[in-house]
């Protein structure tokens, strides 16, 4: 297979149900051995997207190719492709082994070949010793080992997942984000993973598509949607806390991008962008503000201010920083820190504005790092 | 230590005994006395007002055994619950399944299935009474229409069983598939979409997955089924009386005409203990061999 060639191409798919939710005019290619995340709020078509790739969903509309063969209305069972549910949908009447090896004994599987498999697939997963426990006999953590270990005996070149991890607790989240990504390079595997949560996303992916209203907002790898988010709703959803998004004619003249008209922009800056001055004399051009509070996180503290005229911003300011709720501070950024979206919410072109390009940037107690674009 | 545990157990055994009390107390007046109170009587021959009943050991079993009549009521029950229970649980379990299914006028087609549940079944008997009539019938309209002569279905030693089991099924499968339709939507659909990205199709994931899953309910509905062959006589008063002949005579009608018709309660008490006996050791094989098979949730 050729590098030009997508291992899975999706051309103009639609899929819009009684009340017009759904997904619409979709197109997306996932190269060969990815880990392609899909994220996007509840209810944005995700999982309709990914039961569309399965086949659990047919299209109204465009055609669907897994390895170069287009599958369109071909049944799930054809498309050589396993899938993860967020319920796990093990069957529970079966022991944890014969819930790894039902697709195999369905396809008529040689004994041996289905041995040798369960014993890899059991290895892989770290499920020795459970083969005969029912799924109700297990942890959540187990349980989703189980899932796992069935959509990997098969060896499907492809596997899908619907928010595995979401039934269970934060700290085992973070590492069995670890294995299934490990799992995913190992194997060689394709997985188009389906979240809402964007840490994951942005920890496991090699490309994201981030997905509103069952339209793609933006696909690229995790540092575009975050360094270049297309949209000022991708600029929002991606990164925590969120990038502030303000309405440009809260800020004052000289940082508005020339030949534009402030009342329809808005502006977007990263937490760790914004650099704040108790020092409000001396800036020409900062925004002030108002400090409502501040959480200390062990390694940075975040800050949070009230502008007058918008939703307020965080900062994000290394290490700990004393600041009084109540305290006048102006904020300001380096020029190309800045994001702008024009009034449909797409990304303008970076334009250098007047002033904030050419001004020093000033630091207040600790020096902010600020990312080089 | 130790003492404290034996003595929490006792307190706990006490607990249970307290609990179960009630219950018991109830079974006892209405289950086991009349159990035992009817075998008591079952020893003794019939009194009349010129000799009066005596103490006759098993005579009255050993009577009942040398009767025709009984080897033909065993084996007209056998046959009613050798068909009833599986048909009627058969077509539950269909018509549950399409019921469930995405299909137009689902709802009609649940309240249609289940309507025969919900009259009585005198009037179910009344209703068939009707439709078995001889060639004024129903039935015998749609078979005169294909050119076949008028039959007398409950009036001939051939159909007469027939016709009653015809009748049960009718009246209990939309019963039980009310069970199974329960049953059914507690099932996630997850489990259908597993199975067919694993290649199973309609007929192995039915088989794999949901008939398992229902093994509790259909467990629940066989026992119904059982208990019913035996208990479920209505439709035979009026329908067959339990002939031409015996034919369509059933044990419970048996004993009630023994008890009833021929006022011989002893032969009546006698058989009416055969019957505990033998559904006795069904309860116990049954617990023995399909509860071991089953997975509750
Ligand atoms: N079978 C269905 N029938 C009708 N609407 C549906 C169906 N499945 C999903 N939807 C709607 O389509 C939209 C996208 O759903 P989904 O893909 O499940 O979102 P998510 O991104 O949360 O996974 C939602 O608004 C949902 O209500
Ligand atoms: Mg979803």
């Amino acid at each position: 297979m050729t590098a030009q060639t997508p291992f899975i191409q999706i051309r103009s798919v639609s899929r819009v149900f009684n009340g017009g939710n759904g997904v619409h005019d979709l197109s997306i290619d996932i190269p060969r051995g990815s880990f392609v995340v899909l994220l996007g709020p509840s209810g944005c078509g995700k999982s309709t997207t990914l039961r569309l790739i399965a086949g659990l969903e047919t299209a109204d509309h465009g055609t669907i190719a897994i390895d170069g063969k287009d599958v369109t209305n071909v049944p799930p069972s054809k498309r050589g492709l396993s899938m993860v549910f967020q319920s796990y949908a093990l069957f529970p009447h079966l022991s944890v082994a014969e819930n790894i090896i039902f697709g195999l004994k369905v396809r008529k599987t040689g004994k041996d070949e289905i041995k040798s498999r369960l014993t890899e697939a059991l290895n892989v997963t770290g499920l020795e010793g459970y083969e005969d426990r029912k799924p109700a006999e297990l942890s959540g953590g187990q349980r989703q080992r189980v899932a796992l270990a069935r959509a990997i005996v098969a060896g499907h070149p492809l596997c899908l997942m619907d928010e595995p991890l979401s039934n269970l607790d934060a700290k085992l989240r973070h590492s069995v984000r670890k294995d299934i990504r490990d799992l995913q390079q190992r194997l060689g595997i394709t997985v188009v993973y389906v979240t809402h949560d964007q840490t994951e996303a942005m920890s496991m992916a090699d490309i994201v598509i981030l997905m509103k209203d069952g339209r793609i907002e933006q696909a690229g790898n995790p540092a575009d949607l975050y360094l270049q988010p297309a949209t000022a709703f991708a600029a929002g959803f991606v990164g925590s806390p969120p990038m502030a998004l303000l309405p440009a004619s809260a800020l004052p003249d000289a940082v508005i991008p020339p030949k534009t008209d402030a009342g329809r922009l808005t502006f977007g800056i990263r937490p760790e962008d914004l650099v704040l001055s108790t020092d409000t004399s001396t800036k020409a051009w900062g925004i002030s503000a108002t400090v409502t509070g501040s959480e200390f996180l062990g390694a940075e503290t975040f800050v949070y201010v009230a502008i007058p005229g918008t939703s307020g911003a965080t900062a994000r300011l290394p290490g700990q920083v004393h600041i009084a709720p109540g305290t006048q501070v102006s904020l300001s950024w380096a020029g190309a820190a800045a994001h702008w979206f024009g009034e449909d919410g797409q990304r303008l072109a970076p334009t250098a504005t007047r002033e904030a390009a050419r001004e020093p940037n000033t630091s207040f107690e600790t020096d902010t790092a600020i990312p080089s674009l | 230590m130790n003492d404290m545990a034996r003595l929490q157990k006792q307190r706990l055994a006490l607990y249970g005994w307290m609990l179960a009390a009630p219950a018991l107390a109830l079974m006892s007046l209405f289950a086991f006395y009349p159990a035992i109170a009817t075998f008591w009587h079952s020893l003794f021959t019939r009194g009349t007002t010129r000799r009066p009943s005596v103490f006759a050991g098993f005579e009255n079993y050993q009577d009942l055994f040398a009767d025709p009549t009984f080897a033909t009521v065993v084996w007209n029950n056998l046959i009613y619950a050798g068909v009833t229970i599986p048909v009627s649980i058969i077509f539950a379990l269909i018509m549950a399944l399409w019921a469930n299914a995405h299909i137009p006028a689902r709802s009609f087609v649940r309240s249609a299935y289940f309507t025969p549940t919900i009259l009585p079944m005198i009037a179910a008997a009344n209703l068939w009474l009707f439709f078995y009539t001889p060639d004024l019938g129903v039935i015998d309209q749609i078979t005169g229409f294909f050119g076949a002569s008028p039959t007398n279905w409950l009036g001939q030693p051939d159909t007469a069983l027939a016709s009653v089991i015809v009748v049960t099924i009718w009246k209990e499968a939309g019963f039980f598939m009310i069970f199974y339709l329960a049953a059914l939507q507690t099932i996630p659909p997850d489990l259908r979409e597993a199975a067919r990205i694993e290649g199973a199709g309609r007929w192995t994931y039915t088989r794999r997955v949901l008939l398992p899953l229902l093994m509790p309910t259909t467990i629940f509905v066989f026992v119904n089924a059982m208990i019913n062959s035996v208990k479920l006589i209505d439709h035979l008063f009026i329908l067959t009386k339990g002939g031409p002949n015996n034919a369509s005579k059933l044990i419970l009608y048996w004993i009630w005409e023994m008890a009833f018709a021929y006022f011989d309660s002893p032969h009546a008490a006698a058989m009416t203990i055969l019957v505990l006996l033998a559904l006795g050791l069904v309860a116990v094989a049954q617990f023995r061999l399909v509860e071991k098979r089953t997975h509750y949730r």
